[in-house]
């Protein structure tokens, strides 16, 4: 029902603005996380009232770019620079597959303690103050060295080289998804028991749990490409990690099927403020989607409809 | 006694010092690569690996993009498949959820609803008192109405779309295959390799062309889960089908049965309760790759335990999975019902009197269609009835990981360091060229040279390919695995097999177990035993338990009730009939469990990849966020070829304990 009366509203509501566009639906991803949903689902409003047809489709993050390649989907909304470089740059070679430009969020990825490990390591958040109390994180099977859980090794991050650069006492444990990375977090947290851990923004773990970025020195390209620069001369690495921005990419076709809608889809821009105040209203305040989107696009009247080709 | 003893011995003393050769080759490898400065014991060299990834890569190209049958490419022969797989189960969505449409996206016009959940209910309690009687149709009742007040609907009629049109095509495809197999030898030892792969190849690493082939969603997840599911159903055929004792189809024969009424009135219709186990493996297979087919567009109750997890809503993850295992209670049962169903008379009458129940089911149904116009109500089960005790479970698992994080960690560390980490080091240390010898010398011991030969070359490949190290990973996490869940599993199923009472509560406990996402305990297991080997063996003995328990009461319950009664006059007491003739005379049946618990742990292996483990399961998962084709492919084969190898040997021992007992 709500479904029909949605369709025939929309159906009413918007006669086509651009009459190029085609009428087919364009076909956006929908993943499993509430961030990536929130950005879609704000593109897709927007284009329904650029005029455009729409529609939804569920995909894994990465295998979704066998379908943006053969034009069975159309969009991708957050490809993060950080976790999708490589399929992107492949999909990319093929030709058929485009990017849109960046969504003006920033992904930060780095380690990340609960804020009341402060009381047990004093001189915390710099990274100095952590390798003094590395046993404080030992386990049974890395002590001595302290346990730093670290992405699923896909992710690359480099925090092997890190600590080894560095000459840190701590034994690096990859996690295979991030599932199992903030499970065990959620579990640590509830015991109140020592964590150290790859955490990245904008997500609902730094909203919901109390808790640093440990600050290493800044990161520089030199200091990943050129061992001599950094704290360590004979080693890269010897910094902390990168910020990366998040793309749009979609299928080759998209922009001359929906010459308008592309235009949209490329104008599109959130910062990660607000990404992440809507991403903590979904998680942690038990809003739906679709209503944290509509209460975003009430206030922001002005940006969004500035997105919306002339 | 003098003739037994020297062949004990001799037999004995193969095993004893192949092991002590491979203890001491696995101890002082890395000494041994030490003292003669020579790398290659322990590492394949790098330059004589086969660059078979990217022969792979390169064929699935050409397949996708380029080859071509004169008239159509390959690509278009998928996609045709793909259109006659979408029709039915678009119609079965449009039926129970979506209502019918037409339009395309989001100026979408409906022309009819869908079924209203009342009558969707009143169907399958319907089909749950014509297959049985009363009892059953409550149950199904029951569990469908568990959907609707969970707030579970909608996702439920979308994963029951697809197990409708799933389970149908891999029944039936898998009985004909075993026909096919059963009357043609041939077939079948061609078969069987094929059938393996299906079952050992992980689904992660044929994901990535399967949807370049059928096109990205629903359908290329049917396609997955079909291929995924049907193999036991052929298994299970061709084992049912010989089991089909000779003097009834002799009977057949001599009544003048055609070679095809032999089959489809004599052979089947007798074997069909042990078919009937196959379906019931369909089905829950279906069911268990209702979470990866979500991955890939299929959406469901898999995409609501996934997102839920995301989100670490461990409550929301049970509660979509809990009603997963509810759907699967209700669909097992209703198709066991099936095919015990009993003929009875048909009654006389007018339409309505001789056909009362679906004359009331179309009654509500139109009933409720034209009602659900006026009151939402009875079209959409109204979302302020329904309740969630996800609060319950979150609770409960903070208070299970406050109060005893400790007690797990001490029984961790005791297992880790007592069990896990040893037999990791010994297999880790074998060098790869011992390690293929050993191998193949353990398949010609139990099957003679031809099944060493094979089993060396199988192994060889995985080394060449330079996987040996994740390999070795994988089989002692799994064989560890395999070996607990067999020391819990088979006591437990010669319980249920005696005492059928508590038989019942354990078997749907199995099922259960075996039905429930791996995902929704995957996330607390972590939570309790944190990112490691542990919570990965957890995860596997959880879910390679059932066939264990299975084939055990299975094996237990079809030994002949005559051969009972002999070694009850023989004055054999309850324990010595267990042990001297009912367990050796189960042992076959018991051998197959074995085997596919192996099959099922190999397969959680690589669901474990999303834990973290270090072995090929993580190999493939890499390979998938890569989309990498041949990398999957390749490091799918080696666990394919693990699981080959083990599934032979078992089955050897399984064949030479038969002749030992004469049966």
């Amino acid at each position: 029902m709500k479904r029909l009366s949605l369709a025939v509203a929309t159906l009413l509501a918007t006669a086509p603005a651009f009459a190029e566009d085609s009428s087919d639906p364009i076909k956006l991803t929908l993943h499993d996380w509430s961030g990536q949903l929130i950005t879609t689902t704000l593109m897709g409003e927007v284009l329904k009232k650029a005029g455009n047809n729409i529609e939804y489709v569920q995909a894994d993050y990465i295998a979704q770019f066998a379908g943006l390649k053969t034009g069975d989907l159309h969009l991708a909304m957050e490809l993060w620079e950080t976790t999708a470089r490589e399929a992107m740059d492949e999909a990319f070679a093929t030709g058929n597959v485009v990017s849109f430009g960046e969504t003006g969020m920033q992904a930060i990825e780095e380690w990340w303690y609960p804020a009341y490990m402060e009381e047990r390591c004093p001189g915390l958040p710099d990274w100095q103050a952590l390798n003094d109390c590395a046993s404080e994180f030992a386990t049974a099977e890395t002590a001595p060295m302290g346990r730093y859980l670290g992405g699923p090794v896909t992710w690359g991050g480099f925090d092997d080289e890190r600590v080894e650069a560095l000459g840190m006492d701590f034994e690096v444990v990859h996690a295979g998804t991030d599932a199992a990375l903030f499970a065990e977090l959620e579990a640590a947290y509830q015991r109140q028991d020592p964590i150290v851990l790859w955490v990245y923004a904008p997500h609902w773990a730094p909203a919901k749990y109390d808790g640093k970025f440990v600050e290493f020195p800044a990161y520089s390209s030199e200091c990943y490409n050129d061992p001599s620069v950094g704290i360590n001369p004979d080693a890269a690495y010897d910094c902390g990690k990168p910020r990366g921005p998040i793309w749009k990419a979609g299928w080759v076709g998209l922009a001359d099927k929906w010459p308008s809608a592309a235009k949209t889809i490329e104008n599109f821009k959130i910062t990660n403020e607000d990404m992440g105040a809507m991403v903590a209203d979904v998680d942690l305040n038990g809003k739906s989607v679709d209503e944290v989107v509509a209460a975003w696009m009430t206030e922001n009247k002005d940006t969004w409809s500035g997105w919306i080709a002339k | 006694m003098s003739r037994v003893m020297p062949y004990i011995t001799r037999n004995t003393v193969f095993w004893v010092v192949l092991f002590a050769l491979t203890w001491l080759l696995s101890r002082n490898s890395f000494a041994l690569y030490k003292a003669l400065d020579a790398r290659w014991i322990i590492r394949f060299p790098k330059k004589y690996e086969l660059p078979l990834e990217g022969w792979i890569s390169t064929f699935l190209d050409w397949l996708v993009n380029t080859a071509n049958f004169w008239l159509f490419t390959f690509r278009d022969l998928t996609r045709a498949i793909a259109v006659v797989i979408e029709v039915p189960y678009q119609v079965l969505r449009n039926l129970l959820i979506e209502g019918f449409q037409t339009g395309l996206g989001e100026q979408a016009v409906q022309l009819a609803p869908s079924m209203s959940w009342i009558a969707v209910i009143a169907v399958v309690v319907a089909v749950g008192h014509y297959a049985r009687n009363w009892a059953l149709a409550g149950l199904v009742g029951l569990c469908f109405l568990y959907l609707a007040v969970f707030g579970q609907w909608e996702s439920a009629m979308i994963t029951l779309a697809s197990v409708l049109v799933a389970v149908p095509i891999g029944a039936v495809g898998g009985l004909a295959l075993g026909i096919l197999a059963y009357r043609m030898p041939w077939f079948d030892r061609a078969l069987r390799p094929v059938l393996d792969l299906m079952q050992t190849v992980p689904v992660f690493a044929y994901l990535v062309p399967i949807l370049i082939l059928f096109g990205f969603g629903p359908v290329s997840a049917l396609v997955a889960t079909i291929i995924y599911a049907m193999p036991p159903m052929v298994r299970v055929t061709i084992l049912a089908l010989r089991a089909v004792p000779a003097e009834i189809v002799e009977a057949g024969r001599m009544a003048g049965c055609t070679a095809r009424q032999i089959t489809w009135k004599v052979l089947v219709p007798s074997a069909t309760p042990t078919l009937m186990v196959g379906v019931n493996q369909v089905i829950m297979l279906t069911l268990n790759m209702v979470i990866i087919a979500s991955m890939i567009g299929a959406g469901g109750l898999g995409f609501d335990v996934l997102s839920s997890l995301r989100r670490l809503d461990i409550g929301g993850g049970i509660e979509a999975g809990l009603a997963i295992v509810v759907m699967a209670i209700a669909l097992d049962r209703a198709s066991q019902a099936f095919s015990e169903r009993k003929y009875s008379e048909p009654r006389s009458g007018n339409v309505l009197q001789r056909h009362p129940w679906s004359g009331t089911v179309v009654l509500v149904v139109l009933g409720t269609f034209i009602l659900g116009r006026f009151v939402p109500a009875v079209q959409t089960y109204p979302e302020a009835l329904t309740i969630t005790t996800s609060p319950f479970w979150s609770a409960a698992m903070e208070w299970v990981n406050v109060n005893f994080f400790d007690t797990f960690e001490a029984i961790k560390t005791v297992l880790l360091k007592g069990l896990l980490l040893p037999v990791k080091k010994f297999f880790a240390g074998i060098p790869w060229g011992w390690g293929i010898i050993a191998v193949g010398l353990i398949a010609w011991r139990v099957n003679g040279w031809r099944l060493g030969v094979m089993a060396a070359l199988l192994m060889a490949f995985i080394a060449a390919s330079g996987l040996w190290a994740k390999a070795m990973v994988t089989i002692y996490l799994c064989g560890v695995s395999v070996l607990l869940a067999t020391l819990i599993g088979i006591p437990l199923g010669i319980w249920a097999a005696e005492r059928p009472r508590a038989g019942r509560v354990i078997l749907g406990l199995m099922d259960t177990l075996q039905t429930l996402p791996s995902f929704v305990y995957l996330i607390p297991v972590v939570m309790l035993f944190r990112v490691g080997d542990f919570s990965a063996m957890i995860a596997v003995i959880l879910y390679a338990l059932a066939p264990a328990v299975r084939y055990a009461a299975h094996g237990l319950r079809e030994v002949p009730e005559q051969l009972v009664e002999a070694g009850q006059m023989a004055g054999c007491t309850p324990g010595q009939l267990l042990w001297r003739v009912k367990l050796p005379l189960a042992t076959p049946q018991i051998l197959l469990g074995l085997n596919q618990t192996i099959m099922l742990a190999l397969s959680m292996l690589v669901i474990t990849a999303l834990v973290g483990t270090r072995d090929l399961g993580q190999e493939v998962y890499i390979a998938l966020t890569k989309a990498n084709a041949g990398q999957g492919i390749v490091a799918g084969l080696s666990v394919a070829f693990i699981a080959i190898i083990a599934d032979r040997i078992v089955n050897a021992l399984a064949e030479g304990q038969k002749r030992r007992l004469g049966i």
